[in-house]
């Protein structure tokens, strides 16, 4: 146990019925570091969080916080806090209806009154501090959600943290909160706070962190510094593959152009969130939509798929003039959407694996037309084969399998209505490395198979990996269609930042 | 730098809160309707002694609908508040009537021990049923407001009369205040009487008030409504935040059922009937979401005012009938609805637009 480690776990062990989750970890935190906790789903980086903070009940092994001589016991969340371990998680969880002074203070006070000149006075300093841009009075509902994370943050930093655990914090915050994130990070690190980072954006690792620990299949991979942990090796030891087989990452399969016919149509389509823009995808091929955050990438393909209020253009599917003014006719002629954010569009939680999986069938059949059980099964067992799904069995809830998974389920349900023409919105976010791989490469494999795909993915590499042909979008406008030999990092960046054009 | 920061924010006004919002919109609708009232139809409405009549009428309904608001606040419901009224009232009635002790004060006492204990009981059992055992608040007080009733009719099929002296005095007992009265046409002043139950649920809106904004545990009821999780994140103790505020909400509608005694001494078995419906109206006019973590009883208070001058107008206008009036409370209901959710939905417009 090294002098200046102000958390130290030995021997981890998490049983859950059937796995092993955490099979004799051990994680050393030292003081003024940001530590990256690292791996794919379902490697166990989740879990140890989760006994560190006492959401879960270790199994085994030990636990040591700096300035306790005897084992740290963590039974619940208020535990953890009280001997200074502080989460913030990706979702962010204050209160939105309450003040943002509130929020620092709420649930710590002692006494029955609440004394709000002082909450403010205090708040406005801790703000101030840190360097949050919000006020101590303003609702938190009206910040932005990187100020509100910051504001967690700035709650568990006046809690005395010693250790402060981010989870996933980076996933829904834009380049520049991102930026301001990172700065707070940095200043609580001189400070002496230890810093447990949990993400999934490497290049974010490989900017704030000092210190890498890897985790694969419950098992500790080991401990590193930053310098001596080239990307390229993180990620083979994420994923327990050789260097070699990274090579093959690069080209998961041909492009496809694509054949003349064109699958899908349209001119000067706008709907209520989208300004209006013309499109059109061939049969087999495989385009993107791309450019920053916000850019309106997201909402024009809503507007295909009719999940906005369309407010005017024309639209032809296969040569025919078609109206989709909602997603049930989108269905109908044959689109398909995997909608961005999992959670709230896509998964129905509580349903079971195979529920999710008919769903899009069922309503595109009616319900009038049930279909026999044994169908639904057949129907489930195929997809679950096919893109390899994890799960227990087919009736295991959805909610209970990790983010790959689910997102599998929801590629499963689309592919079953056999669509021609499949919209995939950010499918590989907040996913592991190997699922986005095997998402990439189906995605190809589908194209082949004739079905039009159109891709977007927030990372580059990927877009230019599986597309043809890249419709680059700046302030809600398309600025570029890039094909062939355009189609570098380098001439899509470019054209997203609108240099030389 | 950082100074002047400090000095500049604490300067700068905060644009009104939700709450704030829709309270506001709740007390001009109030002030425009009473003040048409009092240029259409004059008469009662140019008295001040109109506005204290309205709050002597409703102040059982002023009590449940603040203890209402507490429930909705923290994301729940309680639609048993009727219902312990009713019950309150019976056995009240029953005891007074019945009990045989000749020392006034000390039946009067024993009243509304009896009536609070009736309140708290209720509020201890659905607390623990939806806190602990997370039953839908929504079923639980379903099954309080049928066994309240069952029980209200189990004590007495019949009306029952208050016989008993003491209390027809208690009830007979106004606060008089000359100054805000008025001269009769035969030339005696007559002052403006408030009614002791009034003056219960006033101090019951202010207490209520300073509770959920200056008390920990109203402001935990806030977070509680706001987002449950997080709450608990938080390190609030949400199942006790939520035990208590039903226990509270029973025990105000138990004060409330003595309060409606004191203002009609007898007891039926349709006592109060309904009346957890228009105090749910109420916090909702007054600005109350039903979705939790927004409200304020003071809105509440305004709520209930807005049911009440309807009542009244229609009362006083040619269309006095039953069915207008609650067709007027429904458009009131429903308009105020539509307004909250037009305004809430503007101001969302806003804030992206803020965040570009």
């Amino acid at each position: 146990m090294q002098n200046d480690a102000v958390l130290t776990m030995r021997g981890i062990y998490k049983y859950f019925p059937g796995t092993i989750a955490l099979n004799n970890v051990d994680f050393t935190l030292r003081k003024g570091e940001i530590h990256a906790l690292m791996g794919e789903n379902g490697a166990g980086k989740s879990t140890l969080i989760k006994v560190l903070t006492g959401v879960y009940e270790k199994d085994g092994g030990s636990i040591w916080v700096e300035g306790g001589d005897k084992e740290a016991r963590i039974h619940s969340p208020q535990d953890a806090q009280n001997i200074g371990i502080s989460t913030v998680y990706q979702e962010i969880t204050l209160c939105p209806n309450l003040t943002v002074a509130e929020n620092m203070f709420i649930g710590r006070t002692n006494g029955e009154v609440v004394h709000w000149k002082e909450y403010e006075k205090r708040a406005t300093e801790l703000l101030d501090n840190l360097g949050i841009p919000a006020r101590a009075r303003q609702e938190l509902s009206r910040c932005s959600l990187a100020v509100q994370q910051m504001v967690a943050i700035a709650r568990a930093v006046d809690m005395q943290c010693k250790v402060l655990i981010l989870d996933e914090p980076t996933s829904s915050l834009d380049e520049k909160e991102v930026e301001m994130l990172f700065k707070l990070m940095r200043d609580l690190k001189a400070r002496g706070v230890g810093i447990i980072f949990v993400t999934h954006f490497l290049e974010q690792v490989y900017e704030v962190c000092d210190r890498i620990t890897v985790l694969r299949n419950g098992e500790l991979v080991g401990e590193y510094a930053i310098q001596d942990l080239p990307q390229v090796e993180l990620v083979a030891k994420m994923m327990g593959k050789d260097l070699n087989d990274l090579a093959n990452m690069e080209q998961v399969g041909q492009k496809s152009l694509g054949a003349d016919e064109v699958v899908y149509e349209a001119n000067a389509l706008s709907s209520s969130e989208s300004r209006p823009f013309d499109f059109c995808i061939h049969r087999g091929e495989v385009n993107g939509f791309t450019g920053l955050l916000g850019s309106g990438r997201s909402e024009s393909v809503r507007a295909i798929f009719g999940a906005d209020r369309v407010t005017g253009g024309k639209v032809r599917v296969k040569g025919k003039d078609v109206k989709i003014t909602n997603p049930r006719e989108a269905m109908k002629n044959g689109i398909g959407y995997l909608p961005e954010d999992r959670k709230r569009d896509g998964i129905i939680a509580d349903l079971s694996v195979r529920e999710n999986i008919i769903l899009a069938l069922q309503v595109m059949k009616g319900f009038f037309h049930p279909m026999s059980k044994a169908q639904m099964r057949q129907f489930a067992d195929e997809y679950i084969n096919a893109l390899q799904i994890k799960t227990a069995s087919q009736d295991t809830p959805i909610k209970s399998l990790s983010g790959g998974n689910q997102q599998k389920v929801i590629l499963a349900r689309w592919l079953l209505t056999h669509p021609d023409y499949l919209i995939l919105d950010e499918p590989t976010r907040g996913i592991d490395v190997g699922t986005k791989l095997e998402i990439q490469k189906l995605v190809l494999k589908l194209a082949e198979e004739n079905m039009s795909v159109t891709f977007i993915s927030s990372e580059i590499e990927e877009m230019l990996r599986t597309c043809s042909r890249l419709i680059v979008m700046r302030d809600r406008k398309i600025v570029g269609e890039l094909t062939g030999d355009q189609l570098t990092q380098g001439y899509v960046m470019k054209t997203i930042a609108g240099g030389d054009r | 730098m950082t100074g002047v920061n400090t000095t500049s924010r604490a300067k700068r006004k905060e644009p009104m809160t939700d709450a704030q919002l829709l309270m506001t919109i709740s007390i001009c609708i109030f002030a425009f309707m009473y003040a048409a009232a009092m240029i259409f139809l004059g008469g009662g409405f140019l008295k001040f002694q109109q506005i204290f009549d309205l709050l002597n009428d409703n102040a059982a309904l002023i009590i449940i609908s603040c203890s209402l608001t507490i429930v909705m606040i923290g994301g729940g419901i309680n639609i048993s508040v009727g219902g312990v009224i009713g019950l309150t009232v019976m056995s009240c009635a029953l005891f007074l009537n019945n009990n045989g002790i000749q020392n006034g004060f000390l039946s009067i006492l024993l009243t509304i021990l009896l009536a609070l204990g009736i309140g708290l009981a209720f509020g201890v059992l659905e607390g623990f049923l939806v806190s602990f055992l997370g039953i839908q608040p929504f079923i639980v007080t379903l099954a309080g407001m049928f066994l309240s009733r069952g029980l209200t009719t189990m004590l007495s099929v019949n009306p029952v009369k208050v016989t008993h002296e003491a209390f027809l005095a208690l009830v007979k007992s106004k606060i008089k205040i000359p100054w805000l009265g008025y001269v009769a046409q035969n030339g005696n002043p007559i002052p403006a009487k408030l009614e002791i139950g009034a003056v219960v649920a006033l101090c019951v809106v202010i207490l209520v008030y300073l509770m959920l904004h200056f008390m920990r545990f109203g402001r935990n009821i806030y977070a509680l409504g706001g987002n449950r999780q997080s709450a608990l994140m938080l390190g609030i103790n949400v199942r006790s935040t939520c035990f208590w505020s039903y226990v509270l909400s029973g025990l105000l509608s138990g004060l409330a059922g003595y309060v409606f005694l004191m203002h009609k001494p007898a007891g039926n078995a349709s006592v109060a009937m309904r009346s957890e419906m228009d105090a749910i109206a109420a916090s909702i006019i007054g600005g109350t979401l039903l979705t939790g973590g927004v409200g304020n009883v003071i809105g509440t208070l305004f709520g209930v005012m807005i049911l009440a001058t309807i009542q009244k107008i229609i009362a006083l206008s040619p269309l006095n009938a039953s069915w207008w009036q609650e067709m007027a409370s429904g458009a009131m209901l429903g308009f105020f609805i539509i307004l909250q959710s037009v305004v809430l939905s503007n101001r969302g417009k806003h804030k992206s637009k803020d965040k570009e």
